[in-house]
């Protein structure tokens, strides 16, 4: 069951919720296999994608998602909008309300934008990524990978490496894994460390080679080169060296370690062509499973998740 | 929630064997064999029954038919009303039914409106030659211009009862029970 | 008009009188006791505490400049509504309180329209922008009480060893909003667990400490009286402390928000809990209570920040540091620090009234005879659910709606008139 109105983090969803949020997304996940990737579930409902950031990847696999689910779905982008003109984001919150979604989809670069508009709106809002906050559907995405691939999640082993201190990818997914029973080892530069992260139930590492010791899945974050204009750290070519995965280090982890990366991937940086391309890479199913999920959370948030098969 | 009496039990297990072995025999019958002949069991409980008329129609005819199941949940026209959604479960159909002879399988054939999902959704699939309906109960009130083709028992019912088809695989047993809401 | 309150719990810290008492009022000052006649009122304190008038030492009026925020008219009623008979108002106004003339123009406000005593504090620079100093004679001599460029930090240690070097020759305090810009950068709330979770960049409890350790030092060194505003970290009260047994010339006040909340209080984004210094963690509030309880802390102000209900609704990183805290005050004050123990009530009125007023050589904040009569009468029993839509200050912007208070204000009175009545 999932009976929240909104999804604005996987902070303080209990492990059923997250479980049903990917079986969901099973079925989703056939639909988009087919030859007529379309079914009539979401007819008449409208979904708006209302981003503040750019993002060709995340607004895209919603837009594919609600097309498929035969929602309408319009697409707001901040240079295009009146964000531009000045307008707060709680008055484009009841602009976009009278104008009648039923869902908005809300990326921001501000942590807890998605909170605001949750709080201004009747529509269920997704949060699409508000800045170094959350990245729910990022996440579930995910576990969905990775549970796809293991048939499981309790008991493995996730390293998430690179700028976490920056990362909604890597919050998250510390929770999602967390609750999910997984060991979540975060590993990168202490300049781009969190504060008190090990309460969230996760271990920190420094050395790139001891947070790779036994992994099942290494999930690499993107760095972004303006992290050096403001001095957290020396250089993307030291940090590559430090940080960047290659054969030799992913050879510490379990034989069959999924690598993943939830893109755009930095070529040369964190990952190289052997490590993005080789056999242990999943990032090319994580986009596919990427659109299933979103389908799952669009069909939930328009309703709720309850069975009703007597009286039908 | 009202409360739900069991008014009387219809159909025992002996009752259930014969008419899908009769069901059997007529989809054989009215196919001339078992050609370009495939079932599809609705979620749920139409599910074990497609897979028990596969088996009697290879016992019958020695041929194994492929069976597939549907879930129609994504093809509903009551999710705005509902106020909830169900469960959405997978699809299962790994075979083609482009020019194939489609027969599906429900246990109760009520409203019609289950029938007219699933018949979408097989559409959505690829483009069948055909589509033939089997249902262990036929209760009436039908909202839809449907009917059956194979029916196992015509029940006439109140539209205040519920009737249930209970099988071994989901319920430990083979019956089928009107239901009389209290 | 006179006034006898009978029968109340006198509280006067500079007599150190903690007695049940009699308090005459007699053309506008405390005086010795008299007969009654026709014209005289008579208050029935029985029950009540009477402390001599509240002073907040750190508000900001908004006037001139930032009238829709609040006015000297409205910030004052807000402080006779809390208890307060006066308020020191920081000269982050628009143009910035730096020069004779902003600080007459205030003064002459305050008189207009002032429901409380009005104390300017003139900036320390030029527009605060810590790059010259502003002119503290001209301001001193117009009425400026103390310096400050609360708000706008003084990174530069040069401009902040001149002015407390002037300022030691005026025999004005320098108040040090204590904050290391390179360390604070972009920060919205403490630096813990919470900013973590929460995905908000943090203000380490270090941007603090680095820069009281620093104007200590040139206090020390200048002998100049510095006065800490808003202390909010365990660091920060251990310098203070260590500070004032060396003997250097500093003191240091405490806000209601830092004793009382945690940076827990910015969960889901609260943007009335969005204050600099911010809300830190429980080892802060517990060293704030150990300082305030052990003398370290001599003052509690309330850094009264008002803004506006759009200004505060919008996205975490965009709204405006700053809460309203004169209406909700004295209610902290005793359901926190007095119902617990942590202060008696003459400690609680010292730190409200009779240090605020010796630090800034102001001739208040005392009951002894011949002194102003500016009087707070408080009934420690009352409770009351704080519903910002009461108070009398145009800002709402409070963490503590709903909050249940126990022990406030009843009466108010300035030069011995009613400037508030429950």
């Amino acid at each position: 069951m999932y009976k929240h109105k909104d999804l604005l983090g996987l902070k303080g969803l209990a492990a059923e919720e997250l479980i049903f949020l990917l079986d969901t997304a099973r079925p989703m996940k056939e639909v988009i296999s087919r030859p007529i990737k379309k079914v009539p579930t979401l007819r008449g409902r409208t979904v708006m994608n209302l981003f503040y950031e750019n993002s060709t990847r995340t607004r895209g696999s919603f837009e594919l998602a609600a097309k498929y689910l035969s929602a309408d779905c319009v697409n707001i982008s901040s240079s295009s909008s009146s964000v531009a003109k000045g307008e707060s984001l709680y008055d484009t919150a009841r602009t976009i309300q009278a104008q009648g979604a039923d869902v908005i989809v809300l990326r921001h670069p501000m942590a807890g934008a998605p909170h605001m508009l949750a709080k201004a709106v009747k529509a269920a809002v997704i949060n699409a990524g508000d800045g170094a906050h959350e990245h729910p559907t990022q996440a579930l995405l995910d576990l969905f990978t990775v549970r796809e691939q293991r048939g499981k999640i309790a008991g493995l082993t996730v390293t998430i490496i690179g700028d976490i201190l920056h990362s909604r990818v890597a919050r998250s997914n510390i929770w999602g894994f967390t609750t999910l029973g997984a060991e979540v080892r975060v590993c990168g530069p202490p300049t781009l460390m969190p504060v008190e992260l090990t309460q969230t139930g996760a271990r920190v590492f420094y050395r790139i080679e001891e947070a790779l010791e036994g992994a099942d899945v290494v999930m690499m974050l993107r760095i972004q080169a303006e992290r050096q204009q403001q001095g957290l750290f020396p250089g993307l070519r030291e940090y590559s060296r430090l940080y960047g995965l290659n054969r030799e280090r992913l050879s510490l982890a379990k034989p069959d370690v999924l690598v993943m990366h939830p893109g755009p991937v930095n070529r040369g940086v964190e990952l190289g062509h052997d490590t993005a391309d080789g056999p242990e890479s999943v990032i090319e199913e994580q986009v596919t499973n990427g659109v299933a999920v979103r389908m799952a959370l669009l069909y939930l948030l328009t309703g709720g998740g309850a069975h009703n098969e007597a009286d039908y | 929630m009202p409360v739900l009496r069991e008014k009387n039990r219809i159909i025992d297990q002996d009752g259930i064997r014969r008419a899908l072995t009769r069901i059997a025999h007529e989809i054989i019958e009215r196919n001339k064999g078992t050609d370009n002949l495939v079932l599809i069991g609705i979620r749920r409980r139409g599910v074990p029954l497609a897979r028990r008329l596969a088996d009697n129609i290879k016992e019958i005819e020695g041929s194994q038919v492929p069976v597939g199941v549907l879930d129609i949940t994504l093809y509903r026209d009551d999710l705005s009303t509902l106020g909830y959604q169900p469960i959405v479960r997978q699809t299962e159909v790994n075979f083609s039914i482009e020019g194939k002879k489609v027969v599906l399988v429900d246990d109760v054939l009520y409203t019609g409106r289950t029938t007219r999902a699933a018949m979408d959704a097989i559409m959505d699939l690829g483009r069948p030659q055909n589509i033939q309906l089997a249902a262990l109960i036929d209760r009436g009130h039908r909202e839809l211009p449907i009917r059956a083709d194979y029916v196992g028992k015509n029940v006439p019912t109140a539209r205040l009862e519920l009737v249930e088809v209970r099988l071994v695989e989901f319920d430990g047993v083979d019956e089928v029970v009107i239901m009389e809401k209290t | 008009m006179k006034l006898i309150i009978k029968g109340g719990r006198l509280l006067d810290p500079a007599s150190g009188r903690d007695e049940t008492a009699d308090v005459y009022v007699q053309d506008g000052s405390i005086s010795s006791p008299f007969a009654p006649d026709e014209n005289t009122e008579i208050i029935d304190a029985t029950g009540k505490l009477v402390a001599p008038g509240f002073i907040d030492m750190h508000v900001h009026l908004r006037e001139p400049g930032y009238e829709y925020k609040e006015t000297i008219a409205t910030g004052t009623a807000a402080a006779a509504r809390g208890g307060f008979t006066g308020v020191a108002c920081m000269p982050n106004t628009n143009p910035v309180t730096d020069n004779r003339f902003i600080i007459e123009f205030v003064r002459r406000r305050a008189a207009e329209s002032g429901q409380a005593n009005v104390y300017p504090i003139g900036a320390i620079s030029r527009g605060s922008r810590g790059e010259e100093l502003a002119e503290l004679g001209d301001m001193r001599d117009a009425g400026a009480v103390a310096f400050s460029d609360d708000g706008r930090p003084v990174s530069d240690a040069g401009l902040m060893r001149r002015a407390m070097q002037y300022c030691r020759m005026l025999d004005a305090p320098v108040i040090s909003h204590c904050e290391e810009k390179s360390l604070a950068a972009g920060g919205v709330m403490h630096e813990g667990y919470q900013s973590t979770i929460l995905g908000l960049k943090g203000i380490p409890s270090s941007a603090e400490e680095v820069m009281v350790a620093r104007d200590i030092i040139l206090a020390a060194e200048t002998g100049c009286s510095l006065h800490i505003a808003h202390l909010s970290t365990a660091g920060s009260v251990a310098l203070v402390r260590e500070a004032k047994k060396r003997g250097y010339p500093v003191t240091a006040e405490a806000t209601p928000q830092h004793f009382t909340l945690t940076d827990r209080a910015v969960a889901q984004y609260n943007t009335a809990a969005k204050v600099n210094p911010p809300l830190r963690g429980d080892r802060d509030v517990q060293a704030l209570r150990e300082g305030l309880a052990d003398g370290t802390i001599d003052v509690i102000a309330t850094d009264h920040a008002p803004h506006t209900y759009d200004e505060k609704n919008v996205e975490f990183d965009l709204a405006p540091f700053g809460l309203v805290g004169l209406e909700t005050a004295v209610g902290l004050v005793w359901t926190e620090l007095v119902h617990t123990g942590i202060l008696t009530p003459l400690q609680a009125v010292a730190k409200l009234a009779y240090n605020p007023a010796c630090i800034l050589g102001i001739n208040r904040g005392t009951l002894t005879e011949g002194s102003a009569a500016d009087i707070t009468i408080i009934d420690p029993g009352i409770t009351e659910s704080v519903d910002p839509e009461r108070f009398a200050g145009k800002g709402k912007n409070t963490p503590f709606a709903g909050r249940t208070l126990q022990g406030l204000p009843v009466i108010t009175i300035r030069s011995g008139h009613y400037s508030y009545k429950i």
